[in-house]
């Protein structure tokens, strides 16, 4: 075993796969007990997974009415031959077109994007590696700021050999990123001796599910521009956005701006979040930067867009009336979900950071934890898995510097499901409060108490939080 | 005068400005000529006959029939369920059906006489991806891969451009048929340690592009046998393995293992991808198989950044669980194959042109060097540019695929109908007739 091990590479043998990380703890206890609502009624229900499946009605639907986009039916297979044979690293046409103005129609129509511009990557996974990989070289920094997106750990820096440089970001100011954070991580890293390149943001954010201002977009351009790095703009959430919210891209911000360097921006996008297609592998790098977009293109030899899949996607989102729907009961029904779920918790005394976007909701914690360090968010999450039973993301996953937020995503269930997680959480927190209580009332009210405080809680939804001990005899117990 | 304020630009990566992509070969440049004139039966019968891509177009009507008659939207018909599993199913194993057909499917190319374990299957766009991500696991940048030239002219942009990996060629020659050699392998390993650089591996195509002939088994067992005493690698890209003439030449790496028990086996890793025996480059269906547990784990994890559409992979996994349906594909692929190949042979035979004998893969190996100025780089290069300019079609000069003797050319057969590889070979003939008319009446100087 040692022998093999010593005969493949350093990055073979490295951690930066990121598997290791407790953030896959979650997820084999849901593999190893899976909810199912009649199967498994008390199985592990996922909510650390980022998709979005409220809308896959409406493809399948035209889908169904359009078995002509498919070259694998009698209705299209006179197109076969052409497709199947075509790699191209250009991608087929009518594909590059039909991305162009998806990205365009769900920036409201604000932004025209050039076809030509497009670059294909396996996913947004490949199309962040590949994007790193014609800016930076092994030892350069990208700054993150943080929380975000645990993988790219792997995706920015794995065969890459680029470091993240996270800029920290907390609650004080609603977890917003400031020019004085950027500012100090970059000098920092400079006196660190690490090259920073370029600014990698999410926007919506993962996990925040926030979106970024127009000050803030022009802030972080101007700062780009001063100290001549790069900015990666992944908005892989765009059309996520709440139907009573608008997004700004960065697409529109740098339209706005004079003195703007437009070769130091890039955007990346994917199909997998908005259109709730992640097993299409459709990645897009958008690049203002012609060598970019040269060199780019020649690399996603590594990881080409099924022809059958351009295809059929070209076919789609060219039905202006479908994509159009589609993006506005997306959007609405998104919104829905959020409500329901985030008013459920305020019942209970859970509130979230305030969001306008994404799949999930950074539900705070922080009143439950034992002590505000990572290790008390360690002990609570382990809680959540294994007695609530939910897989929820702990906020260190993400490499956030306040412990006691968590990940919840919502929008990868049916709603009976999601109505049985709230009743989860009520329930837990029911118990953990009436535990409290109790612990500072005589034993023989205990019954009582336990009967009427509960349901209580459950049936009356009381508004407001309830403060609960830092040193809750649960916890400690556990401990 | 105006003075110009120039935005100071902020470099690219090392990777982005190099040139290892390769683009600038003459590989390419022929390729070009041929989008700015292509030939077209009707339209343009006096343009450039791509004679430089290796696909396969000659067994498309048997999958067309099968999809007309195994619709894809039937299968989404039943029910909502099916596309909305696929759409969102993203697990880097791969489909299991997927991953199973494709076991069986490598099987059955070689005649059962191998088998494959579905689970050690890892899929990855196209063998673009596979290969790459292969070096990525198997060696650290400055290391090498030694690889048998002449080699797929890819493999300098696949093998070496963001991998870091060096190749170091193991020279072939027409001495004995451009068959790898021990000399030549050990020859290869010493230069690399004299240029004090880690040799990590050996790379090898089986069937070869672009010598379009599959490779020994003495020789694979030698080469086999020199990885084990070096402890190197050994990677095998069996991506022709089921386009050759008959099925019982080929002898896959796999068959050898086998008969050794496995015994030392972790070492080994295969290629293979649906581009060229079904011809299905657009859809990027490439696969690794590895007999090294940690390899097969850490090369799964990889593929995250090539992963094969999850709609491709349902579709084609039917297709390929449908037994009746690949054993007569393959049978009759192969047979179409070997008729191309016969005549692509014979007709440049009667042209006075001599090809390596082949029995694989959808090109051939034509040994133009008699006509070469000076047996040099510099003249083959000559050559091939008058042949594009004047013969007006796109061959493949042996210098781009590293070959160390001038004068061979890849000529790829199958990537046409019959008909226009008719009016390639007039066109040869008249070239070649042209050339003996003007050495008779230019007789070369005293």
């Amino acid at each position: 075993m040692e022998r093999q091990h010593q005969l493949l590479s350093q990055i073979a043998t490295n951690d930066r796969h990121g598997e290791n990380s407790p953030y896959f703890d979650g997820w084999k206890a849901y593999d190893n007990n899976p909810f199912h609502p009649t199967n498994n009624p008390d199985g592990v229900i996922q909510m650390g997974l980022a998709e979005n499946q409220l809308s896959a009605d409406l493809i399948v639907d035209w889908i169904k009415k359009h078995p002509e986009a498919s070259i694998c039916t009698p209705e299209g297979v006179h197109m076969f031959k052409d497709i199947a044979s075509f790699q191209d690293y250009h991608g087929l046409p009518e594909f590059r077109q039909a991305i162009a103005k998806f990205m365009g129609r769900v920036r409201g129509g604000r932004v025209t994007f050039d076809p030509d511009r497009i670059v294909m990557g396996g996913g947004a996974t490949g199309a962040n590696e590949l994007i790193m990989f014609c800016l930076a070289d092994p030892g350069d920094a990208f700054l993150v700021p943080s929380p975000y997106y645990p993988a790219f750990y792997r995706d920015l820096g794995w065969r890459t050999g680029v470091q993240i440089v996270p800029v920290d970001c907390d609650s004080s100011n609603n977890f917003q990123i400031t020019k004085a954070a950027l500012e100090a991580a970059y000098d920092k890293a400079r006196q660190d001796g690490i090259n920073v390149k370029g600014l990698i943001v999410t926007n919506p954010s993962n996990p925040l599910g926030t979106t970024l201002d127009r000050e803030t977009l022009k802030c972080l351009l101007s700062f780009i521009n001063e100290k001549n790095i790069h900015i990666v703009c992944d908005e892989i959430y765009a059309a996520t956005i709440f139907s009573s919210s608008n997004f700004i891209s960065i697409s529109e911000v740098v339209e706005e701006i004079v003195d703007c360097n437009r070769d130091l921006v890039h955007i990346v996008s994917s199909l997998s979040k908005d259109m709730g297609l992640p097993g299409f592998r459709v990645g897009i790098v958008y690049s203002y930067n012609d060598a970019v977009v040269n060199c780019g293109r020649k690399m996603s030899s590594f990881g080409l867009v099924s022809s059958q899949t351009q295809y059929l996607l070209a076919s789609m989102l060219s039905d202006e009336e479908f994509l159009e729907n589609f993006l506005a009961v997306s959007s609405k029904r998104i919104e829905k979900r959020h409500s329901v779920f985030t008013k459920g918790l305020e019942q209970i005394g859970i509130s979230c950071l305030e969001s306008n976007a994404g799949v999930y909701v950074w539900m705070n914690l922080r009143h439950l934890l034992q002590e505000q360090t990572n290790d008390g968010e360690m002990a609570l999450w382990r809680v959540i898995i294994n007695d609530v039973k939910l897989n929820v993301s702990p906020s260190s996953s993400f490499h956030c510097v306040e412990p006691g937020w968590f990940r919840v995503c919502f929008a990868n269930m049916d709603d009976e499901t999601l109505e049985v997680a709230l009743k989860r959480i009520h329930a837990f927190v029911g118990e953990r409060k009436e535990r409290e209580t109790l612990s500072a009332k005589t034993k023989c009210w205990k019954k009582n108490l336990r009967l009427s405080f509960s349901s209580r809680i459950f049936e009356e939804g009381i508004g407001s939080p309830i403060a609960m001990s830092p040193h809750s005899p649960l916890v400690r117990a556990r401990n | 005068m105006a003075i110009e304020i120039e935005q100071p630009t902020v470099e690219l990566s090392k990777v982005a400005v190099s040139e290892t992509h390769g683009e600038d070969s003459p590989y390419f440049a022929g390729w070009k000529a041929h989008d700015e004139d292509p030939y077209d039966e009707s339209s343009n019968s006096s343009g450039v006959i791509q004679m430089g891509l290796a696909e396969n177009q000659v067994s498309f009507d048997m999958l067309e029939e099968y999809l007309e008659q195994n619709s894809e939207a039937s299968s989404w018909a039943e029910g909502a369920p099916g596309f909305r599993e696929n759409a969102l199913f993203q697990d880097y194993h791969g489909l299991k059906s997927f991953r199973q057909a494709m076991a069986s499917f490598m099987e059955k190319i070689r005649g059962g006489r191998a088998k494959f374990d579905p689970d050690r299957i890892v899929l990855t766009a196209g063998a673009t991806a596979a290969n790459e991500l292969l070096t990525f696991i198997l060696a650290d940048p400055g290391d090498a891969l030694l690889v048998p030239t002449p080699y797929y002219p890819g493999f300098d942009r696949d093998l070496r451009w963001r991998t870091g990996v060096k190749i170091v060629p193991i020279h072939c020659d027409s001495s004995n048929n451009f068959q790898v050699t021990l000399e030549a392998m050990e020859a290869a390993y010493m230069h690399a340690v004299a240029m004090n650089i880690k040799v990590r591996g050996v790379l090898i195509t089986n069937p070869s592009n672009p010598l379009g002939a599959t490779i020994q088994r003495s020789v694979l067992e030698e080469i086999l046998d020199f990885a084990k005493r070096k402890n190197i690698h050994v990677v095998s890209d069996e991506i022709y393995s089921g386009s050759t003439f008959s099925s019982s030449e080929f002898v896959s790496i796999a068959e050898i293992l086998e008969a050794r028990g496995y015994k030392d086996s972790e070492r080994v890793h295969i290629v293979y991808s649906l581009s060229k025996d079904l011809g299905l480059p657009g859809f990027r269906v490439g696969t690794i198989y590895s007999y090294n547990d940690k390899v097969v784990t850490t090369a799964r994890r990889m593929s995250s950044f090539s992963l094969i559409s999850s709609q491709t992979q349902h579709v084609l996994a039917s297709m390929l669980s449908d037994k009746k349906f690949t054993e007569k594909y393959i049978k009759t692929n192969r047979e179409r194959l070997r008729k191309r190949y016969e005549m692509i042979i014979q007709g440049l035979k009667t042209a006075g042109i001599e090809c390596l004998k082949g029995n694989a893969g959808l090109f051939c190996w034509m040994n133009l060097s008699p006509l070469l100025e000076t047996p040099t780089r510099e003249g083959e290069l000559a050559l091939w540019n008058s042949i594009l300019h004047e013969v007006k079609i796109n061959i493949s000069p042996g210098s781009s695929c590293h070959c160390s003797e001038p004068g061979w050319f890849r000529v790829c057969f199958a990537n046409m109908s019959e008909t226009t590889l008719d009016v390639a070979l007039k066109r040869i003939h008249s070239f070649m007739d042209q050339r003996k008319t003007d050495a008779i009446q230019s007789p070369p100087q005293q």
